[in-house]
């Protein structure tokens, strides 16, 4: 991997994209497209921008980038419709025994 | 189109990146950001990764308000001040212990600036140190709870106060919990020449030993027990509070984290408790936060 050094470490704007934080979190949204109303309340308290109100066709509900998604859970915690429900990642589960 | 870009390097949870997002957008992206040390500055900053898609600078832990106050007059020698607005995002400890000094300079000389501090109450990015806005009662890694100490002793310091008292032209105090309280006041903010200061309340989930989905609720929980008033100042007079439907008492706010959970067993916890109830009812009074006694 080539970095490429400035006079000053001036950078680039939104590299940060490039670091997927997709895999950090346990659990990740769901969106229950029926109960979703757009309202947008998600997407202003979401810390990671990764989740938006999108037009699907005729529909039209959030939908949630899950390159970014860390799963903190406060999307689901501050929709006012309970349409975002958290649920475990499938290699968060295992049997110990 | 995105201000602060996705990626960043901020706990699942954190309360900064809501605030500094709102915020940029609030002023459509016409932002000179200006950043102190801080959680902020290592979250989105790192080289080569920077989430920023504004201007911004990052110099000092003691001068974010001294860079801010040579961008503005850099700005108005070059004549283009119509470019954007000098928004200076700082810490609570960049705020009210290491830069209070070039504050206090740049309010007294009263630059047109933006000055944002986002008070998540220590020193989060080292660890967890008390800084002048720790509140008292709360157990951190430089006044620990232990066998005589609950806590931090002393308390908050009133910075809300201490700008009022330099007579800049706007000073308020909002909180995550209240994005859209957070975008108003800084849309109002920006029409005011010189000075203005605003206070954002901002949960930490690992400082405060919080889960990351509660931290929203955590911060609304502030605000309605009063231990957080949200207030807005104009030329040095109260214009308008968030009143409370129901004020909840502080022990509710204080049971959902790690940093008070001492104080339900430690012998001097119950007096700090008490304390800090006398201190929401001291906001209380003090800004008029019930609504219903208003009504009677």
């Amino acid at each position: 991997m080539k970095i490429k050094i400035n006079l000053g470490a001036i950078s680039e704007p939104m590299q940060s994209e490039k670091l997927k934080t997709g895999d950090w979190g346990t659990h990740y949204p769901v969106v229950d497209k029926e109960k979703c109303t757009a309202c947008k309340t998600c997407e202003q308290y979401c810390p990671d921008l990764c989740i938006e109100v999108e037009e699907f066709g005729e529909e039209k509900y959030a939908a949630v980038d899950y390159n970014y998604c860390k799963g903190c859970g406060i999307c689901s915690s501050v929709c006012p419709f309970e349409a975002i429900k958290m649920e475990l990642k499938d290699i968060f589960k295992f049997e110990v025994c | 189109m995105k201000y602060f870009g996705s990626g960043h390097g901020a706990c699942p949870g954190c309360g900064l990146p809501i605030a500094v997002k709102t915020v940029l957008n609030a002023l459509d992206g016409k932002v000179f950001a200006v950043n102190s040390t801080g959680c902020l500055e290592i979250i989105s900053s790192q080289y080569g990764k920077n989430a920023w898609n504004v201007p911004y600078i990052h110099s000092l832990f003691e001068n974010p308000a001294a860079v801010a106050a040579g961008v503005e007059a850099a700005l108005k020698a070059l004549k283009r001040k119509d470019e954007g607005y000098v928004v200076v995002f700082a810490g609570d400890g960049a705020t009210a212990d290491i830069g209070i000094g070039t504050l206090s300079g740049a309010f007294d000389r009263n630059h047109d600036i933006l000055y944002i501090c986002l008070d998540n109450e220590a020193y989060q990015n080292t660890g967890h140190q008390q800084s002048g806005l720790t509140p008292p009662g709360e157990s951190t890694t430089t006044t620990p709870a232990g066998k005589v100490l609950p806590g931090k002793i002393g308390g908050k310091k009133d910075m809300i106060s201490i700008a009022v008292a330099h007579g800049i032209p706007y000073v308020a105090s909002s909180s995550v919990g209240y994005v859209a309280d957070i975008r108003r006041k800084v849309k109002k903010a920006v029409k005011f020449e010189g000075a203005k200061y605003i206070q954002i309340h901002s949960p930490c989930v690992t400082g405060w030993g919080i889960d990351g989905e509660m931290s929203i609720k955590v911060a609304r929980l502030a605000v309605e027990t009063a231990l957080y008033p949200l207030v807005e100042y104009e030329y040095g007079k109260l214009t308008s509070v968030r009143k409370i439907k129901e004020r909840k008492p502080v022990e509710e706010y204080l049971k959902q984290q790690r940093r008070f959970r001492h104080l339900f067993k430690h012998p001097k916890g119950k007096e700090m408790i008490e304390m800090l109830q006398k201190f929401a009812d001291e906001n209380a009074e003090k800004y008029g936060l019930d609504l219903k006694k208003d009504e009677e």
